[in-house]
């Protein structure tokens, strides 16, 4: 078996001093794809920001471990820079930001922290081509002001560019599949597919089972009032379909 | 979703604010020749005597002087200015010439201008990376006097006059006696008319009728005595259809004393001739318990005065420990234009109080406002602007844009937005909009691996970018770098 990417253990979290998280356990494989499926406020979504670092959440119990690192003491952008990406459920808009300056100034930042020099520019403009061709977004793109006046499709794809262009080791993607018509959420899904590797891992998080149609998961957890009470493999997914989720229970 | 619009935490603030960095504080060591500390008769009469002025000139010093005399400083802007002795500044500070080289400029004051990324000396701007076309003429300006002018002789093929203003005063009297003060009257507010009584040097230029400026223009001022003021004019002449894009940056050393700077400019926009006039004013700003800096008291103004003239104001300020500067047109002539662009920053305990003034009088005069404060730090930041348009202005426009965007909850921004129109055809347009950055924005930048001080500067920059994008590209991208410079320490 692969070595263990990401170990989670007893994690405990709240926000706004409500926990949200009552203890959640974890281990994620090199190349595996992991989902994570609930009803809404099963803490999904908490999972996702405390494993980023989001500053408004607490850890209150627990370790989480991530290629051998203490993840919980890194900041937002040392988890990046060590691989971690998260695809957002609501992308964000920074007005006058390219998507070419943003990407840059990512790329960059990373390896800087890296020692390594800048990415010359030849080489940064031949990537973006490439990997907005991966997304299927035309030329003017680049151009375009993050997230600012995207479609919800748009923006999806957006976040599934900026994974490709950072190459992630372990992806995580936030209910990327709601609110996307077939077309887009194809993209989506070939985008997951293409990246994954016996390296890296993904963790998807999702209320629904469409995206999971495309992207074949290896391990399924159901997440339910901050707790994990149950893990197996694809068949829960079709579980989770017909029987919903209040049925299913540790 | 979690709340849009949170504020960064103190110690966020705390880093950024403590970050700061000012690398244009050094002070050169040269020998200077001051006049007397303080302000009388006989002090204005030196300052002439010394320039070997004409009569006029000196009556035109004394006359303001009296003017002043009888005027207060203006309080209605919202600052708090700080007690100015008047009598206790050193208004003429000049470096030292070599008696036996009197033509030559000290090596002390290249090196300066070099270290400030300013070159003196035409063939190392001739020999540098840069394209012919994007040359810069500069008229370098060091405490009270002009070191020199480059590229005259080229400009001058020509017909192009640039030049020191005490240089156009003895070269070109007539034109300088004819728009000298025919914009900005000696007596039109406190801190015109000093400058009026004691202005020691500046710039000049004339562009004749149908000449397009080969190059950027640009004037660098530089403070380094202590116990000094700077008081230099700028006088821009535009003749009939000429064109022109001018440049004005400014830097100066870290002192715990505040250090006076009131300058005046006028801009005459013949017919059909278009103006362009960018600054990025980078005083020192003082320190971040709010001691020192430049108290940055400016008088700028432009006359459209034919049909068809255009003058765009672009300016980045980033400096100073007070700003107070309303860079204005009158737009006399039928379907003349104007536009003032403008980032005022504000860091620290840095207080800004800038905007516009758009006198609409001509037909069919046109204008547009697009101010951005950004406020971090205990800063405050204000916008003040006045569009007024004239009963004769039929079809008048003007749209006005003011935005203000916040970092840190102990900064405060204000806009000050007066409309008055007494046309019926005039079309005026007002929006504003007040923002922060919030951490939801931060969070997204650092979690693709972007640091805090990085993001703020992507954010700030992208907020900034319809100004910015205006801007002569030499300056472009020295202002989007002293944007990230100002607000480095306000978050973590």
């Amino acid at each position: 078996m692969s070595e263990v990417l990401l170990e989670i253990k007893g994690l405990h979290a709240e926000v706004e001093g409500k926990e949200i998280l009552k203890g959640v356990d974890l281990a994620i494989r090199r190349g595996e794809v992991h989902a994570v499926m609930g009803p809404n406020g099963a803490g999904k979504s908490t999972l996702s920001a405390v494993l980023t670092g989001r500053p408004d959440y607490t850890v209150t119990a627990g370790s989480v471990t991530f290629a051998g690192r203490d993840l919980l003491t890194m900041s937002p952008e040392e988890r990046s820079w060590a691989g971690l990406f998260l695809s957002f459920q609501y992308p964000i808009e920074i007005p006058g930001v390219s998507i070419t300056n943003f990407m840059k100034a990512a790329i960059n930042a990373r390896r800087k922290a890296a020692g390594q020099e800048e990415m010359k520019p030849a080489e940064f403009l031949k990537l973006m081509k490439e990997k907005m061709a991966f997304v299927q977004m035309k030329g003017e793109f680049a151009k375009r002001e993050v997230n600012v006046g995207f479609s919800g499709g748009e923006k999806k794809r957006n976040e599934i560019f900026q994974m490709a262009m950072l190459d992630p080791t372990l992806a995580i993607l936030d209910e990327t599949d709601s609110g996307l018509d077939v077309d887009a959420l194809k993209i989506v899904a070939q985008g997951v597919n293409d990246l994954r590797s016996p390296e890296k891992a993904a963790i998807i998080v999702t209320h629904y089972q469409k995206l999971l149609e495309y992207v074949v998961p290896d391990v399924v957890h159901v997440l339910k009032e901050g707790r994990i009470v149950r893990t197996g493999g694809r068949e829960l997914v079709d579980i989770i379909e017909k029987e919903g989720f209040e049925k299913i229970d540790g | 979703m979690v709340n849009l619009q949170v504020t960064m935490d103190d110690k966020t603030l705390k880093n950024i604010l403590e970050r700061q960095q000012y690398k244009e504080g050094f002070v050169t060591d040269v020998e200077q020749e001051y006049v007397p500390k303080g302000l009388n008769e006989d002090i204005i009469r030196l300052i002439s005597a010394k320039k070997e002025e004409p009569q006029w000139l000196l009556d035109f010093r004394l006359d303001a002087f009296r003017k002043w005399q009888k005027m207060t400083e203006p309080s209605w802007g919202h600052l708090k200015l700080p007690k100015i002795d008047y009598q206790d500044i050193i208004y003429y500070a000049a470096p030292k010439k070599d008696s036996e080289r009197p033509k030559e400029i000290d090596p002390a004051l290249m090196e300066t201008f070099n270290k400030l990324g300013i070159p003196l000396r035409e063939r190392e701007v001739l020999a540098g990376v840069k394209a012919k076309e994007s040359q810069v003429a500069v008229d370098a300006v060091f405490d009270s006097v002009s070191v020199t002018t480059t590229f005259r002789k080229t400009l001058a093929e020509k017909g192009i006059i640039f030049c020191s203003f005490s240089e156009a005063v003895k070269e070109h009297p007539d034109l300088v006696r004819k728009y000298l003060a025919s914009v900005v009257p000696s007596g039109d507010n406190f801190f015109a008319a000093l400058n009026s009584a004691v202005f020691s040097d500046g710039s000049f230029c004339y562009i004749p009728k149908g000449v397009k400026c080969p190059m950027e223009l640009s004037s660098y001022f530089r403070i380094n005595a202590s116990g000094t003021g700077q008081f230099e004019r700028t006088l821009i002449v535009a003749d009939e259809g000429s064109q022109l894009s001018y440049m004005e940056g400014c830097t100066a050393p870290m002192r715990d004393e505040n250090q006076l700077h009131a300058a005046v400019v006028e801009i005459v926009v013949e017919q059909d001739a278009d103006v362009k006039y960018s600054t990025v004013q980078n005083w020192y700003p003082g320190d971040e318990n709010g001691r020192g800096g430049i108290l940055n008291l400016v008088t700028k103004r432009g006359i459209c005065k034919g049909s068809g003239s255009h003058l765009s104001w672009t300016q980045v300020e980033t400096g100073s420990a007070i700003t107070w500067k309303y860079p204005s047109t009158i737009l006399k002539g039928d379907n003349s234009s104007s536009e003032f662009y403008s980032v005022a920053v504000t860091n620290n305990y840095q207080q800004a109080d800038t905007g516009t003034k758009m006198i609409h009088i001509g037909r069919n005069t046109r204008s547009r406002i697009v101010s951005k404060g950004i406020s971090a730090g205990h800063s405050e930041n204000s916008y003040r602007g006045l569009v007024k348009v004239n009963p004769g202005a039929a079809g008048a426009k003007n749209f006005s844009q003011c935005d203000s965007l916040l970092i840190g909850s102990n900064c405060g921004a204000h806009t000050f937005p007066v409309i008055q129109s007494s046309c019926p055809t005039a079309i005026v347009e007002h929006e504003a909009t007040t923002s922060k950055i919030s951490e939801n924005q931060l969070f997204y930048c650092n979690q693709r691996g972007i640091g805090p001080e990085d993001a703020v500067g992507l954010i700030v920059n992208g907020y900034a970018k319809e100004v910015l994008s205006r801007l002569p590209m030499e300056f472009a991208v020295e202002a989007q770098k002293l944007l990230q410079v100002s607000l480095e320490g306000s978050v973590g």
